[in-house]
């Protein structure tokens, strides 16, 4: 009986809502876009016009945006991790922290171990500290994890402990002092003229994109035709799939037409590298090497999240964790693997900016911890738990980063940033949490 | 009588114990089971039923007692080794993942995978409708999150898991609580089809009438300790009424340690 008026009640206020429904709803239902992340985009799409038109046009400049792809990737790729955190009720205050001791164990590694075995410049040097910077990564991770799930310490308070303990040991590895610089391959991972794909590979890395778009739209589709599920109309579907393939090509472009600078140029023609007038040559910087790693990162987590077992798991936890004991999942493990995840990629991160920066420094990573989780809750990691999606933290990752450069361009003085910084987080939540409501 | 001494009880609860700091939540309570059996669990709220059947189900662990399956010692310390032996369970509390939806809840732990290794998510929501279809026709929900299902659906949810992987041993704790007459009278015919299967089925509830007709024996446990078992056909609803209160033992009983002394 119960049952029977709910489905009618549910009835007559969907045909109800059917009738009153505009135009961009009906877009809406059929396309089955997320609406939050509409509006993440949306406020995203703003910022930029905004800062354009009070920095004087010098915000959406394929240089300013190429460097902000650029900026973003560290943050961008712990914020993956921190999705799954965050989800499972969890928080991590330590992923800075651990980004500046990881980044230094990798730059003492090539700078300072390996030379004396390999020698410098040896094309195995990036890929052996990279190695060691991982394994370090996951082990302090691991730790992490192991303290939080089988011994039962709240992660914030653990992770507080491992903010203050890898600071610490970020210093003690060379007492404080920079190391500098680092392998010449492993700077590629930081990006600039070298660090970028170049504009043929650009272009042949979009189309990749594109094709995987389409493949996965209708594949989709297949799948549902063959269970004979309710399918999305065929224009919808094909304008996603456009829309899609518009925005890749279109980042694609943008970043090919951001140009070497000049010096650089020159010193290639001095060195016989290029031949003709240095002002009369353009060479692309195309997609940068981090953002393409950053990009490959969002996508194994996406997969991890939602094609998993493990992701199933990590979202059924965080929803009730009791119910997922119960149905016999080792949630103890579900969870050191999360902080295990976490633990790489702030390795991942730590290799970014250690070689954008071509150096290591004591401060590296300061208050990234804070950059990240804000990123995941912009980006509509829900703190209660249960809710959150990769590509949104991404999302907000670059929200959080467009703030702060946009800030700089303008000039503003940094106190004043953080107070920007910090309002509009504060704002964010709130509208999402209102938005939250609106929605039951 | 002589089918029962024939065969061998599926499941046999000894001098089960357990107590939460102090509480003797169950007290040296034992019960059995056997195979195409319904036996229904009654008392009054708080009267240790549900902690005893977690207990069976592996969700506690117990202080004293053994738990025999198929007359043989069975090691049961988490809910894996409970679905190892065949034991499902639909708890009180319904236990769903209230962010997921229908067809993750129904998996949930023993998700269908495609060849690669990932979760089969159209396999999994087909297989869904399927059960779904037997237990609650009208629902349609399949895409939503279960925490946006009625009471009704949620338990629909949740009897639908149990009775998805081939149970050998069936938990019911108060499963028809919040659905309406109708979805009830569509569970006892479940549990008369289930039954017909050769499952055992542990049905229970605080309410009489929920399981009396359905029960071939009844289990009445009070202030942890159970107070007798009784065939139905030996026994009236009064008299079941004066076990579930008083903790009276009636003639067509055995008194079990909670029986009243008179
Ligand atoms: N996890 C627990 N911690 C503490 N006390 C509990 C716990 N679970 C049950 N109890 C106590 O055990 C007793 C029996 O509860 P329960 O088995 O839920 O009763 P019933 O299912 O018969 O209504 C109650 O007094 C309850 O408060
Ligand atoms: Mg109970």
């Amino acid at each position: 009986m119960t049952d029977h008026t709910d489905s009618q009640t549910t009835q007559t206020t969907d045909t109800a809502r059917q009738s009153e429904l505009s135009v961009v709803g009906r877009f809406i239902k059929a396309t089955e876009l997320d609406t939050r992340m509409l509006g993440m985009i949306g406020a995203l799409l703003l910022i930029w016009i905004l800062f354009d038109i009070f920095s004087g046009g010098l915000f959406l400049t394929p240089r300013n945006l190429w460097n902000l792809s650029v900026q973003t990737a560290s943050v961008a790729v712990m914020a993956t991790g921190m999705v799954l955190i965050i989800v499972t009720r969890n928080i991590d205050l330590s992923v800075g922290s651990v980004l500046g001791f990881v980044g230094m164990i990798m730059a003492v590694t090539q700078a300072e171990i390996l030379p004396t075995y390999i020698g410098f410049d040896n094309p195995f040097t990036w890929i052996i500290a990279l190695a060691v910077g991982i394994a370090v990564g996951a082990a302090i991770g691991a730790l992490h994890g192991y303290v939080i799930a089988y011994m039962g310490v709240p992660a914030f308070i653990v992770t507080l402990g491992g903010l203050l303990v890898w600071r610490g040991a970020a210093w003690w590895v060379t007492s404080g002092r920079t190391v500098a610089p680092m392998d010449s391959n492993f700077r590629l991972m930081g990006g600039g003229p070298a660090g970028s794909i170049g504009e043929i590979a650009s272009w042949i890395v979009g189309l990749i994109a594109c094709a995987a778009i389409v493949a996965m739209i209708v594949s989709g589709r297949r799948q549902r035709k063959r269970f004979q599920f309710p399918l999305r109309p065929v224009w919808a579907e094909t304008f996603l799939g456009a829309l899609g393939c518009f925005l890749v090509l279109g980042a694609v472009y943008i970043a090919n037409i951001y140009y070497w600078p000049i010096g650089i140029v020159r010193r290639h023609i001095q060195a016989g590298l290029l031949e003709g007038e240095a002002t009369t040559i353009f060479i692309g910087h195309g997609v940068a090497i981090p953002v393409l790693v950053a990009i490959c990162v969002g996508i194994v987590m996406t997969f991890l999240a939602t094609r998993t077992r493990f992701g199933r798991y990590v979202f059924a936890l965080g929803g009730n964790p009791e119910a997922t004991d119960l149905a016999g999942i080792n949630t103890r493990w579900v969870t050191m693997k999360i902080f295990i995840i976490m633990g790489v990629l702030c390795a991942i991160a730590a290799a970014i900016s250690t070689a954008r920066l071509n150096a290591a420094t004591n401060a590296q990573g300061t208050l990234d911890e804070l950059l990240t989780i804000a990123a995941a809750v912009i980006g509509g990691t829900s703190l209660a738990g249960g809710v959150g999606t990769i590509a949104g933290a991404m999302i907000g990752a670059l929200v959080m980063q467009s703030l702060q450069s946009g800030m700089v361009l303008m000039g503003l003085d940094t106190p004043l940033q953080n107070i920007v910084v910090g309002v509009v987080l504060v704002i964010a939540v709130w509208l999402d949490s209102l938005y939250r409501r609106a929605q039951h | 009588m002589s089918l029962e001494t024939a065969t061998q009880p599926l499941v046999e609860m000894r001098n089960m114990s357990i107590s939460f700091g102090g509480i003797h939540a169950v007290d040296d309570a034992s019960v059995d089971l056997n195979p195409g059996e319904v036996v229904g669990l009654l008392g009054h709220n708080g009267a240790g039923k549900s902690t005893l059947i977690k207990i069976l189900s592996g969700a506690y662990q117990r202080d004293n007692g053994e738990i025999h399956i198929d007359g043989e010692l069975a090691t049961i310390n988490n809910p894996r080794d409970a679905k190892g032996y065949g034991i499902e369970t639909i708890y009180q509390t319904l236990a769903l993942a209230d962010n997921v939806d229908t067809a993750a809840n129904l998996y949930l732990g023993r998700e269908l995978l495609t060849p690669w290794g990932t979760l089969d998510d159209v396999a999994m929501e087909a297989k869904a409708r399927e059960v779904m279809g037997r237990l609650n026709p009208r629902f349609q929900r399949f895409k939503d999150p279960v925490k946006a299902l009625s009471g009704g659906q949620r338990q629909s949810v949740a009897i639908a898991r149990a009775i998805l992987f081939n149970a050998r041993i069936l938990i019911m704790d108060e499963p028809t609580a919040a659905l309406g007459p109708e979805e009830t009278a569509q569970v006892s015919e479940l549990i008369l089809q289930l039954k017909s299967e050769g499952i055992g089925i542990f049905l229970i509830s605080h309410d009489i009438h929920d399981v009396f007709d359905l029960a071939d024996r009844v289990a009445v446990m009070k202030n942890g300790q159970v107070v007798g078992t009784a065939r139905t056909q030996d026994v009236d609803k009064d008299e079941v009424l004066g076990m579930i209160i008083l903790g009276k033992c009636p003639p067509g009983a055995t008194p079990g340690p909670g029986a009243l002394s008179s």
